[in-house]
């Protein structure tokens, strides 16, 4: 236990500046990790190679299984550092068929509980349709492992989360951000390209954090926790929120109060961060 | 100004959904109505252009926030409608979206929120035992196909050049990609999915069934009564497989996909 | 992108096996496992073409300084400095020891 102790405090360090397998490694109970379809199962991504583009060997995420507080957990963790964080058929199947496990598990009285650590730009556009299609799945399989245990994401940062997987982020029972976290549907040079720079522009880095960087999305009630960029912190969050059980409600669920705030908002002016507080909380940031 | 392929949706939704009342309280870029098909119940649903659209970069039948959340609603008041009832309505998505809405309201708002909301309850009515139907009619695009379509048990697709599934529009795709259009479109031709034609897009094993119609665009009786037969079909079917997606596995083009399923359930 | 492979003589198989780097801008991954006594297979795809005889003289220059154990090394290369390249091969080699 003392061992076990000066190990945990030799680990206490920046969250975000880890690798995927380190992170999914820093977040299980010490000693419980164990890595499914690791890097020499060699399930590079079929498509990549082909246009020029290096693969890698896990694809980009870690499907690593282990205890959480105890607990049989599964934890999935994307690379951001490989394509983006984006999501091509086989790092998109890995997260799919792992969350379809632990709800299968959990059919079977096993209470597997999941944590998604997204970093990533959302569909792999060099492997566009069977990418949206993995992430389809992925949104079906959280609504479905829900049912059982919470599903917890986390976006640390530095990448973020984009594209479909910020819907599925959206899925979740719970989602905790740092500060160096953005979460929004479409990225800025995709806004700019489609609707102009008036509208959206990409390189005013701090335009674009007031409205999805963490702080934001927290202060906007639109996720559940705002941590520090720390592994003891990030994992004590987790494991509070495992503990508080499934939401009476979740987020994805409650149309009726978004509908009814979103028709209150004044849409022929821009948005603003101070409105969206103001809509989602009822009062001035 | 709404060019004829942003119609189709509401087209369609006409033609299958008749003289049906549509559902009221919904924002006014949502046609939903209940009626019947094959003898069952159903909810026929289409995101369509509303040049009043409060948000206005949600005007040519984008999904945006209003959509997301008003899909979410329409479909769940079904799913509460029909819990104490053994014969759940069948929800058919009419698809015809040609994106997700992108614009700085739609971010600050948290869109991404309001898909998910769609997103929830058609996974939601999906488990609870209504069959759920994706009827492609025209665009599928990325997040307004994850929102309006991509959870149906059973995807169908007309054949015709305007029907398109893709994660993002050819020129925003070469930008992100560091590739010109015509680069990408050497690509696409060897990397099915990457492809913008239906044709590679069925070679992936996602759709259920496609339907060559003599018209897609504007429909007549006659291919009504095949988009019919055919949408009964998928009802049978449904009732007698799983509430999961596992039918979209197979496809040798998305070998991958099962391969990876495979080992992971050995490894577990 | 290339796919390149080097053989070299080499002693008996290694024991472990060890993973380092990230197929990132500027970085590589690099994936060591017991050989077939006596070769050191390495096995290269790079995103820098025509650069075999930088890797050729890069595997060279370490193999002089140590004799490595047989292995199969397979690379991932994004664009990494020779530098890096030696920064990682060093840290999976030294990790294969604490295997």
């Amino acid at each position: 236990m003392h061992d076990a102790n000066i190990q945990r405090l030799l680990q206490q360090r920046s969250f975000t500046e880890l690798g995927a397998r380190q992170r999914a490694r820093a977040l299980l109970d010490a000693g419980s990790f164990r890595e499914l379809l690791d890097p020499f199962a060699r399930l590079e991504s079929p498509w990549l190679a082909r246009q020029g583009i290096v693969p890698q060997a896990d694809d980009g995420v870690v499907v690593a299984k282990g205890l959480l507080d105890g607990q049989p957990a599964v934890i999935i963790a994307i690379e951001g550092a490989f394509q983006g964080g984006s999501l091509g058929e086989v790092g998109g199947a890995k997260i799919a068929g792992a969350l379809e496990l632990a709800a299968a598990d959990n059919r079977h009285g096993i209470p597997t509980r999941a944590v998604l650590l997204l970093e990533t730009g959302g569909v792999r556009l060099q492997e566009a349709n069977l990418g949206l299609a993995a992430i389809a799945e992925i949104q079906a399989a959280i609504v479905e492992l829900r049912q059982y245990q919470p599903v917890i994401g986390l976006v640390a940062g530095p990448v973020g989360c984009f594209g479909g997987m910020s819907i599925a982020a959206g899925l979740c029972s719970y989602l905790l951000v740092t500060r160096e976290a953005r979460l929004g549907l479409n990225g800025p040079q995709v806004i700019e390209q489609e609707a102009g720079i008036d509208e959206y522009d990409s390189r005013d880095r701090p335009f674009i954090w007031s409205l999805t960087g963490g702080e934001q999305r927290h202060a906007s009630g639109l996720v559940d926790g705002y941590v520090a960029d720390d592994v003891e912190q990030i994992r004590g969050q987790l494991l509070a929120l495992f503990a508080k059980g499934k939401p009476a409600l979740e987020r994805s669920r409650r149309h009726a109060w978004f509908l009814e705030r979103l028709q209150g908002v004044d849409t022929s002016v821009q948005a603003d961060a101070a409105a969206v507080r103001s809509t989602y909380q009822g009062e001035q940031p | 100004m709404s060019s004829t392929i942003e119609q189709r949706g509401r087209s369609w939704f006409h033609a299958l959904a008749g003289a049906a009342t549509p559902l009221a309280g919904l924002p006014a870029s949502l046609l939903v109505a209940d009626a019947e098909l094959a003898g069952q119940p159903v909810r026929y649903l289409a995101v369509v252009a509303d040049a009043g659209n409060p948000f206005p970069r949600a005007r040519n039948g984008e999904v945006g926030l209003l959509e997301g959340w008003g899909l979410a609603q329409a479909v769940d008041q079904a799913i509460e409608a029909d819990a104490d009832s053994p014969h759940k309505r069948a929800l058919i998505a009419i698809v015809d979206v040609p994106s997700q809405a992108y614009g700085r309201r739609e971010e600050a708002y948290g869109i991404h929120q309001a898909l998910a909301g769609a997103v929830d309850s058609y996974a939601r009515a999906r488990l609870a035992g209504h069959a759920v139907v994706g009827l492609l009619v025209g665009k599928a695009m990325s997040g307004a196909f994850l929102a309006h379509g991509y959870q149906a048990n059973r995807l169908i697709a007309l054949r015709d050049p305007a029907v398109m599934v893709h994660a993002m529009g050819q020129a925003a795709a070469a930008r992100i990609t560091l590739r010109s259009v015509e680069e990408l479109e050497v690509l696409a031709a060897s990397v099915p999915p990457m492809a913008y034609d239906l044709d590679s897009y069925a070679s992936l094993g996602l759709l259920w069934e496609t339907l060559a119609l003599a018209d897609s665009g504007r429909p007549g009786a006659e291919d009504i009564v095949r988009v019919q037969d055919c949408l009964g079909q998928a009802l049978a079917d449904i009732a007698s497989g799983p509430r999961d997606l596992r039918t979209r596995l197979g496809a040798v083009n998305r070998a991958a996909s099962a391969q990876v399923r495979e080992m992971l359930r050995a490894q577990w | 992108m290339q796919t390149l492979s080097f053989e070299f003589p080499a002693g008996q198989p290694a024991r472990g096996r060890a993973l380092v780097g990230c197929v990132g801008s500027g970085d590589l991954e690099v994936l060591l496992e017991p050989g077939t006594a006596g070769t050191l297979a390495i096995q290269v795809v790079t995103s820098v073409n025509g650069s075999a005889a930088r890797w050729q003289q890069l595997f060279e220059r370490l193999l002089r300084a140590q004799q490595l154990p047989a292995l199969n090394i397979a690379i991932h290369d994004f664009g990494a400095t020779p530098g890096v390249v030696r920064l990682r091969l060093e840290q999976g080699l030294e990790e294969l020891n604490h295997a």
